[in-house]
Order: structure tokens, then C-alpha cells, then sequence
């Protein structure tokens, strides 16, 4: 090979980097291992985490612990679905492109908006990318109203992309776990809520989007995707832009990655959307296809003028998702949800009971909710946790109103019995620490 | 390559749907039965008849659905995937397997870091390999694709600037640049100003000293260049930029040419960023996942994104603790939710592992050794006399070639060779970009293509050529024997379908 | 449109705009030559009707499905009318981009400004 390109040697080659760059040893790194190798490395790595298998999970906040059903795997694993790249030759692309349009029409029925992109990277960055939607539909506007029950992750997100616009971000307080909406004037470029919030709490969205319109501000709603399958949806609330994460949808856990974020939209702001958008149409002789379409909103037509940055997005996981959409059905989603939203109520009855154990708010739930302890809540939680059992997110870092507060989220995965350990385990630790605190008092 | 052509292929999983129809059983209710007004008030829900409409179809229906629409697509385990700028190289399936054990993809996000600790060194680790292969210490793996680390990298200037009580508002980036460049800059308010090539194909230097004033906050380079070049000027460029107090920021998609051979850092770039789904194989999924991590010198460090893999040491001889570090007074913030694409960073890491420093070197070197390789087979063969190489020059692991000659003397054009393509098994390069060449073709090869599917790459080109001169009608409607033919984009931008409708 | 055309009675401007000036209202339109490189032009979105123009300011875009293009003002002015049927159509801007792919009707600020513009063989000779 070397003697058709006319060198000597591979050396040749790198002549156009100057010989003092040119590192004189090799990489400060190990050598290569076999295969077995690593593959010990890695699992001696992966015991050394405690999973959702390790231990009864009723940590939410965000991503949850579902059952994601063995098909999902079985199609994502194949090579045809795995490695190839973003499809930019669509006639030998029309499986990715024709999931994406089954997936992007999911999204559309999940959320009552008529346009969903093909993914976003996940929740948080989904809310920041609806941020700069805003940002150039409504130019000139300097604030954006968010949610003090907007997850703490999408706030920090948006925050830091809105420095860069010279917008501000400004919280709106709660009341009795709801969003509280200030007076809004007309330096208000978007009004963004979460759905149900970040406490559990199902919000008035049409209250919310209309206030929003009143000061011709945009609505933006961060929505979890099981619960819009009974609650009203965001679409026929007034909802401009309804975004979020999409891991419940058949994705693993991961540590928190990859998984999916999902973008719905009005018509109106249809050449706004980010990311790509898979569309209908025909090909020379009639047969109906689909390919990426409107490209001339992205980054590798628009440039400097596009409506995002982004290239490579989450496609497999949205696929995932789709799959797992399918596998629900119709009335398989309702189901589900229901059935969360039962145990969710047993849950929440058996908490409140505890003494020491307190609800944050009592407005409706789906599938998350909040209670206050009268007990450190990190030392409850890992009594519960050398017993199995992880009761949930502790509040206080993200909420230092909320001290000892505690987000438990209920899955399908979460029985009655499980339910019953919970509330047992509680109830103990709480009780013990609270007499820990009592004795301390005394000893002083 | 053989598609199946079953006539209801085209069918989407809406009109399979049958009423009644169901592949998920719920799981029996095993707690007291609320009226669902008690547990929210009926405006708040969907009627009875708003649901959803989701698919309804069994199991059965479902895999043979999605295995139908698999065998509707080209991928990099069946065929070559010469798409420059992508690193298309094969993705070991050992990966798959370490990233599904249970520690790695059951694990919550918010586990408390004293049970995470497997995943939490596993970070580390890669943060580690990662700054020894960029020579910048400091990593943060927290954006989830190139672009945002894109992102992350203006952002951090425009902190770095902030901190120094500067506020500058351009951001440079050559002709060439890839359209996430200049979309990124907008996207963190800086304005775009574009720096000219030579004609050797590196960045104008005049053209460059000219546009560098202390308003500008950073220079945007690939280096390779996307023209698939080293930059010969690299250290001048460095001196220039560094010299108006702006940073220097490496777009990482070319690292597949010069890991273990040279380091940015060594360059004089600040701010780094790693394609976790190009050079180190994460698979591209059809459109991601990916990831992209950025390395950054010390000087940029107290900007990095919130929160930061930290290693703890007691010092006594304990084993250290691996932690997230939120207390960062001066970070930028988060760019996402919770640590980043944790399941890209477990195959990475175990590409690292099991290339080592040698193999990492062997990648880049056989990468290029393969480009230049394809290119003299293509000189050889004649393929050039149409197809041009844009610049005269030792190529690293890719090379633009320019299809004006071809549109003129066979009158076929880039597009229609790409099609044509379809037709031979093979994927085609990247078509229309960079925009600086016309007509062009960014051809790379990767190191894990043998000789022979190089040879028989060239072979195929010269095919396609030979029959142009024929008749250049076969490749103008080409292609002929995919699963569908030329597609009209133009109808599906005017009057966009972009969902079922029912 | 397949074949290249420069109509004698309009004026051009040399970034591929034309004008046809009636007293002080022109219609403005683009080239034969800008319609063919863009390709198939598949989005206009017009400006609003009392927007002012300035001659040789972009005023607006036109996307085709690989391509968005700044369209330049020939001559400066306040729109008084623009072409809605080429939101169903944008087509047309290939097809007749002199008659029914005209873009917008505006009242002229400064009709000497036209003194400026090129005659078709000077704007056909800018293009070889």
C-alpha cells in the first residue's frame, strides 16, 4: 500500500505536522487488553453499582424505573436499526426514516400539538432548546417565567443557555404546590411550567398557557409522557411548545443517559422547531416514502441562522420509544397509567399515616408526590436503604424550603406489597430518628 | 445487497392498527379502586374519547413491523460507509454487552454516589484517557453530542471573558467549518465572522490577522481540517489568537486522524471536544445517541459545567471515593440533565481499554494510511482525470474530491454519482460538503476497511464513470434498485407531512 | 422556466433582483438565473405589507429544499402589496419568476435611485 501511494513509510504520511508536536512515546494510557479482559474490567465496575435489581427503587425525579419489555431490545440490537449514520441518503434509509414519522406522530397524539421533531438530546436540554424557540419567535423580550416546580436540572439548563441571550430567568413562586403566576408584562418572551410538576402536582395548563397568551408570551410545558396519556393534552390547553424527557418511553435508566427528549409544537412555529423532521412524500414512481425535510432550518443549510445546533440527536432511544408506544397501545397507556395512578393514592394514604410523615401538598398526582419528614431525611433514607429499600429523592438541596422533604415516584414495577415495605420501613426510621433527636435534646 | 420487497411494506404501525388489538397486559390492580374524579378533577383529564391514538397491534405484529423496516435500511455492518467527517468505523459488539449488565444500565441517575461508585470511576477513568489522548487536563463529559460540546466550549470563553471582565462579541470560524460551527456561536450570542482559505487549503493567515481584534472571543478550528488537511500554520494561528487574548477551540471530529501521533493541546488549543460516537465507536444509531465531552486547559477549568467526576483521596491508604462535585462556583451551569449519556461512556471506555495506547496509535495511523491508500488506487485508476482532488496534498483519513470536471465532460453530477452508488452496495460519501469545493465528495475510509474493500471501492467508481460516458441518463436516474427510487424533497418542504393523518 | 431569460423592459439589480418600474411604484421579483441555482424553490415568506425597503438590503429570503437565499432590494421604498398565492405555490418563482413569481409591489421613496440599475444585456453580460 505504502508503495502505490509512493512513501516509504507510514512516517511520510504525517509530514505536515511539525516534528516537535509530534509526540516522541506513546500515550500515558495502558496497554490494550482482550476482550475477556475488559469485559471482567467492566463488570467488576458494574457490581460496584447498586441497580434498580439490587434494590426496591422509589427514586424518581425525573427518570423512573419501569419494565421495559424484551421486544424493545430485540429490534434496537439490530445492525440494520444500530449503526447507521443520520439518514442523508434516504432511498437506503426509509426504516430510520419511516420510524421517525410513526415516532413523531406518537408524540403529536401524546401531546395534542400537530408537529414533533425527530428527538432532542433529553428533558432539561429540550426545555433550554424551547427557550431559544421563544427567544427568535418573540425578539426583543427579555425574561423568561419559569416555574419553581420546574425540574431544578431544566431550569440550570435554561439559565445557562439564556446568559449568552442577555435574558433573564426569574422564578415563579408556588402556592399549595402550584404554579404561582406573577403579573406578566410584555419583556416576557415565554412562561415555562412542568407537567405534572417537579412536586407531583398536576397543573392547570390552560390557566397557565392563558396567561401566557395575555401578555403575548409563548407557553412552554415540560411534560412527563405516561401521564399526558390521562391528563388533558398540553395542545388543547394552549400549549406553544411541549417538550421533555422521554426515558419512561421504553429507555434504560443508564445513570442518566442516553435517552430521548421529545419537541412538540403549534403549526405556527412549525419552521422554528429544531433538530430534524421527518416528512411524507413520493419518489419517481409514486411509491410514498419519507425524508428529512424543512432542512433549511438546520445547522448544515442555515448556519449561523439555523434554529438549533444540533446534528446528532437521540434517534435509537426515540426508536425505543416508539417501539414501546406501540407495544402499549391505545388503551394499554391508560391502563398503565391508571394503575400508577391508584398505587400512587394507596401510597400517598399509607405515608400520610406515619406519624412524623406529612404530604407537601395534597393536589392531584398521577404518579409522583411529595411529603415533608419531622426527621433528617438523608439518615431516614439510608436506614431504608440498608434495608432495600430506596424511598425516593431528598428535596432539601434542590428546595431549601423544603428541608426534609421526600419525592417518592410510583412505577408499574412498584407492587402493593413493595407499597407496604415502604411505608413500614418509614415509619420506622422516621420514628427512630426522631427519637435519636429527642435524645440528643435531653442530653444537652 | 438484497432488500426485501413485500408489497405492504410501506404499511405504517397506525394503518396495521385493528381496534381491540394489544400486545401489553396490565398488571393486575392489587390496591383499593378510587373513581378517577376523586383523584383528578375531570377538567384536568382527557374525556373517554381523546385518547390517544396510539397504535393497537399484537406483539407479533410489532417485531415483524420493525424487522420489515430494518431491511429498508443501509447500515455500517453490512456495507462500506465512506462518509467523511462521520469516522464510520465498526463498532465492537463487545460494547453492547458491558453496557446492558445491570450495574451499568439499571443504575438511577440520582443513586447516591456511595452506591454509584463503579459508574462514578468508570467517568473518571474515561475523563483520564480522554485529556491524555487531547495533552489538556481537565474533562467534563457532560454534553450529549458534538455540538454541545460545541456549545459548551463558546460558553466557557464567554465565562473565561466574563471572569476577566471582558465582554467581546465575535466568534471566528473558517469557510470550512462544519454548519454546527457558526450555528452554535449564534446559539450563545456571539456574532459569526467567517476567516478564508488558501490555496494550499489552510486557514488565510493574512486573512485571520486581519479579523483577530480583541473583540474577537474565540477561533473555531478542525484540525485536520474538513478538507481532510493538517493545518500547516496551526502554531501561528495559536500565536495570533492567543496573542488578542481570545481562546482557541478544536472541533474534534478529525481526531480519528492524529490520536497518539499529536495532541491538540500541545497545538495551543484551549477547549477541545470529542465525537464519542465518531473515533470512539459509540454506534451512530441512525441518528444517535452520541457524545461530546470537551477537555480544557487549566485556565478554562473553573468554568466547566456543573457537576464534575472528582476523585477523593484520604490519603491513608483508602480506597478513593469518586464523586459529583457541585460545588463550582464559577461553572457555567448545566447544559442537561443529570451526568450525560452514561451508556456511550461505558463502550468508549472499553474501546480505550481494549486499543491502549499502541492501538489508539495504530487507528490513526492505518486511518490515514487507508485514505492516502484509496486515493493513489483512485489516481491509478484515472478516477481523478474527472473527480479532482480539491488540494494537491498528503491527505489525513479523508479527502475531498471535486465533481465539476465530471458534471462537465459526462454530465452527470455529484448527487448522481452518490445515487448511483446506492445501486453498487455501498454507501456514499459525504456529497456537498465542505462548501468551499464544488460539487464536492469528502471521501473517508476509516481503519477498519481492508484493502480489498478499498480496491473494490475504486473499482466501482471507475464502473460508474465508464458507464456515464455511455449513457449518463442510468446514474441521472439512479438509483434503480433500492427499496424506493429518487425521492421529490421539494413537495416535502412545500407542503410538509409530518405526522399520520387520520 | 428551462431556458435563461432577461426580459428587455425590466431594470436588474446585479445580486439577481429585478425591478419593473411604473411611475413611482415598482414590482420586484428575482432572476431566472437566481431561481435556477437556488433549485426548487419550496417557502417564501413575504414581508409585511407598510415594511420599508432599502435599495440593496436583503428584505427577505427564499428557501429552496438545500438552500436559503437573501433576496436583495433593487430600490428602496414602503410594500404596498405582496404575492400571497405564493404560499400555496412557491413554484411559481421557478416557473414565471418575471409574471406570476413576482414577490412584492412597492411604492418608490426615491424613483432615481432605477439610474443605478443594469438593463438586461448589462445584467446577462455580469453573468459569463
Amino acid at each position: 500500500m505504502l508503495r502505490e501511494i509512493g512513501v516509504e513509510s507510514i512516517e511520510e504520511l504525517f509530514a505536515d505536522i511539525p516534528a516537535h508536536l509530534r509526540l516522541a512515546g506513546p500515550l500515558e494510557l495502558d496497554p490494550g487488553q482482550s476482550e475477556l479482559e475488559v469485559f471482567q474490567e467492566l463488570r467488576a465496575l458494574a457490581v460496584r453499582n447498586t441497580s434498580t435489581e439490587d434494590e426496591v427503587c422509589f427514586l424518581g425525579a425525573g427518570m423512573y424505573d419501569h419494565y421495559v419489555p424484551a421486544l424493545i431490545d430485540s429490534i434496537t440490537s439490530r445492525s440494520e436499526f444500530l449503526t447507521p449514520y443520520t439518514p442523508y441518503q434516504p432511498e437506503v434509509s426509509q426504516g430510520g426514516l419511516q420510524a421517525m414519522f410513526e415516532y413523531q406522530t406518537a408524540i403529536c397524539e401524546l401531546t395534542g400539538l400537530p408537529v414533533s421533531n425527530a428527538s432532542v438530546y433529553e428533558g432539561p436540554s429540550a426545555v433550554a432548546a424551547a427557550g431559544y424557540v421563544a427567544k427568535l419567535a418573540n425578539p426583543g423580550r427579555s425574561r423568561f417565567i419559569v416555574s419553581r416546580a420546574l425540574h431544578p436540572h431544566s431550569r440550570e439548563a435554561l439559565a445557562t443557555l439564556a446568559h449568552g441571550w442577555g435574558m433573564e430567568v426569574v422564578d415563579a413562586p408556588l402556592c399549595d404546590g402550584l404554579t404561582d403566576l406573577p403579573a406578566l408584562d410584555e419583556q416576557v418572551s415565554a412562561v415555562i411550567v412542568q407537567q405534572p410538576n417537579f412536586l407531583g402536582a398536576v397543573e392547570d395548563l390552560e390557566a397557565l398557557a392563558g396567561a401566557a397568551h395575555a401578555a403575548g408570551a409563548l407557553c412552554v410545558a415540560a411534560c412527563d409522557p405516561l401521564p399526558l396519556s390521562v391528563l388533558r393534552a398540553p395542545g388543547e390547553c394552549g400549549v406553544d411548545l411541549a417538550v421533555g424527557e422521554g426515558q419512561t418511553l421504553g429507555n434504560r435508566l443508564d445513570f442518566g443517559g442516553p435517552s430521548f427528549g421529545f419537541f412538540a409544537a403549534t403549526e405556527a412555529l412549525l419552521r422554528r422547531v429544531p433538530g430534524r423532521i421527518a416528512g411524507e412524500t413520493v419518489d419517481v414512481e409514486g411509491k410514498r416514502g419519507y425524508v428529512l425535510t424543512l432542512q433549511t432550518r438546520e445547522q448544515h443549510i442555515r448556519r449561523e441562522k439555523a434554529t438549533s445546533n444540533i446534528c446528532t440527536a437521540q434517534a435509537l432511544n426515540a426508536l425505543a420509544g416508539v417501539i414501546y408506544l406501540s407495544w402499549l397501545g391505545r388503551h394499554g397507556i391508560v391502563e398503565l397509567t391508571e394503575l400508577m395512578l391508584q398505587r400512587t393514592a394507596y401510597a400517598r394514604e399509607r405515608l400520610a399515616a406515619i406519624d412524623g410523615v406529612a404530604l407537601l401538598h395534597d393536589q392531584p398526582v398521577v404518579r409522583e408526590f411529595a411529603v415533608a419528614l419531622d426527621a433528617p431525611v438523608q439518615a431516614v433514607i439510608d436506614r431504608c436503604v440498608a434495608q432495600g429499600v430506596n424511598p425516593g429523592y431528598a428535596l432539601g438541596r434542590d428546595y431549601p424550603e423544603y428541608e426534609n422533604g421526600l419525592l417518592v415516584a410510583i412505577t408499574e414495577r412498584r407492587s402493593r406489597a413493595d407499597i407496604d415495605r415502604l411505608a413500614d420501613l418509614l415509619d420506622g426510621a422516621v420514628a427512630a430518628e426522631r427519637s435519636r433527636n429527642t435524645h440528643h435534646v435531653g442530653a444537652r | 445487497m438484497a432488500f426485501t420487497a413485500a408489497a405492504d411494506d410501506q404499511l405504517t404501525i397506525y394503518e396495521r392498527s385493528k381496534p381491540g388489538r394489544r400486545a401489553f397486559v396490565a398488571p393486575a390492580l392489587d390496591v383499593p379502586e378510587h373513581p378517577l374524579d376523586d383523584l383528578i378533577p375531570a377538567r384536568l383529564r382527557r374525556a373517554e374519547g381523546e385518547r390517544a391514538r396510539l397504535p393497537e397491534v399484537s406483539e407479533p405484529e410489532i417485531v415483524r413491523h420493525y424487522n420489515r423496516l430494518s431491511k429498508r435500511n443501509f447500515d455500517l455492518d453490512t456495507g462500506f460507509y465512506p462518509l467523511g467527517s462521520c469516522t464510520m468505523k465498526h463498532n465492537p459488539k463487545l460494547h453492547e454487552r458491558v453496557a446492558a449488565l445491570d450495574g451499568h444500565a439499571r443504575l438511577h441517575p440520582f443513586q447516591d454516589p456511595r452506591h454509584a461508585q463503579g459508574a462514578l470511576e468508570l467517568m473518571w477513568r474515561l475523563q483520564d484517557s480522554l485529556a491524555v489522548i487531547a495533552g489538556l487536563p481537565h474533562v467534563s463529559l457532560q454534553p450529549s453530542a458534538g455540538s454541545h460540546g460545541e456549545l459548551a466550549g463558546v460558553l466557557l470563553t464567554r465565562a473565561f471573558h466574563e471572569d476577566r471582565g471582558e465582554t467581546r462579541t465575535q466568534v471566528l470560524t473558517p469557510d470550512t467549518a462544519h454548519g454546527t460551527n457558526p450555528a452554535t456561536v449564534t446559539m450563545a450570542g456571539y456574532e459569526v465572522v467567517k476567516v478564508g482559505t488558501d490555496a494550499q487549503g489552510n486557514v488565510d493567515l493574512d486573512d485571520l490577522r486581519a479579523k483577530a481584534t480583541p473583540d474577537v472571543a474565540c477561533l473555531m478550528l478542525t484540525n485536520p481540517s474538513t478538507l481532510g488537511l493538517f493545518e500547516h500554520g496551526i502554531e501561528e494561528i495559536a500565536r495570533i489568537v492567543h496573542d488578542v487574548g481570545a481562546t482557541l477551540y478544536y472541533d474534534g471530529a478529525n481526531l480519528n486522524a492524529i490520536m497518539g501521533i499529536c495532541r491538540p493541546g500541545d497545538m495551543g488549543f484551549d477547549i477541545v471536544h470529542f465525537n464519542l460516537h465518531k473515533s470512539f465507536t459509540q454506534p451512530h444509531g441512525g441518528g444517535g445517541p452520541g457524545a461530546g465531552p470537551i477537555a480544557v486547559a487549566d485556565r478554562i477549568e473553573p468554568f466547566l459545567p456543573r457537576p464534575q467526576v472528582v476523585r477523593r483521596d484520604n490519603g491513608n491508604g483508602a480506597q478513593p471515593f469518586f464523586d459529583l462535585d457541585y460545588d463550582r462556583p464559577r461553572s457555567i451551569g448545566r447544559l442537561r440533565g443529570f451526568q450525560g449519556n452514561y451508556g456511550v461512556f461505558v463502550r468508549s471506555y472499553a474501546y480505550i481499554r481494549s486499543l491502549g495506547a499502541a492501538g489508539l496509535r495504530d487507528v490513526s495511523e492505518v486511518a490515514v494510511l487507508n485514505a492516502n491508500y484509496l486515493l493513489a488506487r483512485l489516481r491509478a485508476e484515472g478516477v481523478l482525470e474527472h473527480l479532482p482532488v480539491a488540494y494537491d496534498r498528503i491527505c489525513m483519513h479523508e479527502f475531498v474530491l471535486s465533481g465539476a470536471p465530471m458534471k462537465h465532460d459526462l454530465k452527470i453530477r455529484t448527487l448522481d454519482l452518490a445515487k448511483r452508488l446506492l445501486d453498487h452496495g455501498v454507501h456514499p460519501p459525504t456529497v456537498y460538503f465542505p462548501l468551499l469545493v464544488d460539487e464536492a465528495l469528502l471521501i473517508e475510509p476509516t481503519e477498519t476497511e481492508t484493502k480489498e474493500t478499498l480496491d473494490g471501492f475504486a473499482q466501482i467508481l471507475v464502473e460508474i464513470l465508464r458507464e456515464a460516458a455511455d449513457d449518463p441518463e442510468i446514474a441521472r436516474t439512479a438509483p434503480h434498485t433500492t427499496p424506493v427510487r429518487r425521492l421529490d424533497e421539494a413537495a416535502a418542504a412545500r407542503r410538509p407531512v409530518v405526522r399520520q393523518r387520520f | 422556466m428551462s431556458d435563461p431569460s432577461y426580459p428587455e423592459e425590466l431594470l436588474y439589480h446585479p445580486e439577481h433582483d429585478w425591478a419593473r418600474v411604473d411611475g413611482d411604484q415598482a414590482t420586484f421579483g428575482i432572476t431566472w438565473f437566481a431561481q435556477d441555482s437556488l433549485g426548487e424553490v419550496v417557502f417564501f415568506d413575504p414581508p409585511k405589507v407598510g415594511t420599508t425597503v432599502t435599495k440593496d438590503a436583503a428584505y427577505t429570503e427564499i428557501e429552496s429544499v438545500k438552500a436559503v437565499s437573501d433576496v436583495i432590494s433593487p430600490l428602496s421604498g414602503e410594500v404596498v402589496e405582496v404575492n400571497d398565492a405564493l404560499g400555496d405555490s412557491p413554484e411559481t418563482i421557478n416557473e414565471d419568476p418575471y409574471g406570476a413569481g413576482w414577490l412584492v409591489k412597492v411604492k418608490l421613496s426615491d424613483p432615481s435611485e432605477q439610474e443605478a440599475l443594469l438593463d438586461a444585456a448589462a445584467y446577462a453580460a455580469t453573468l459569463s
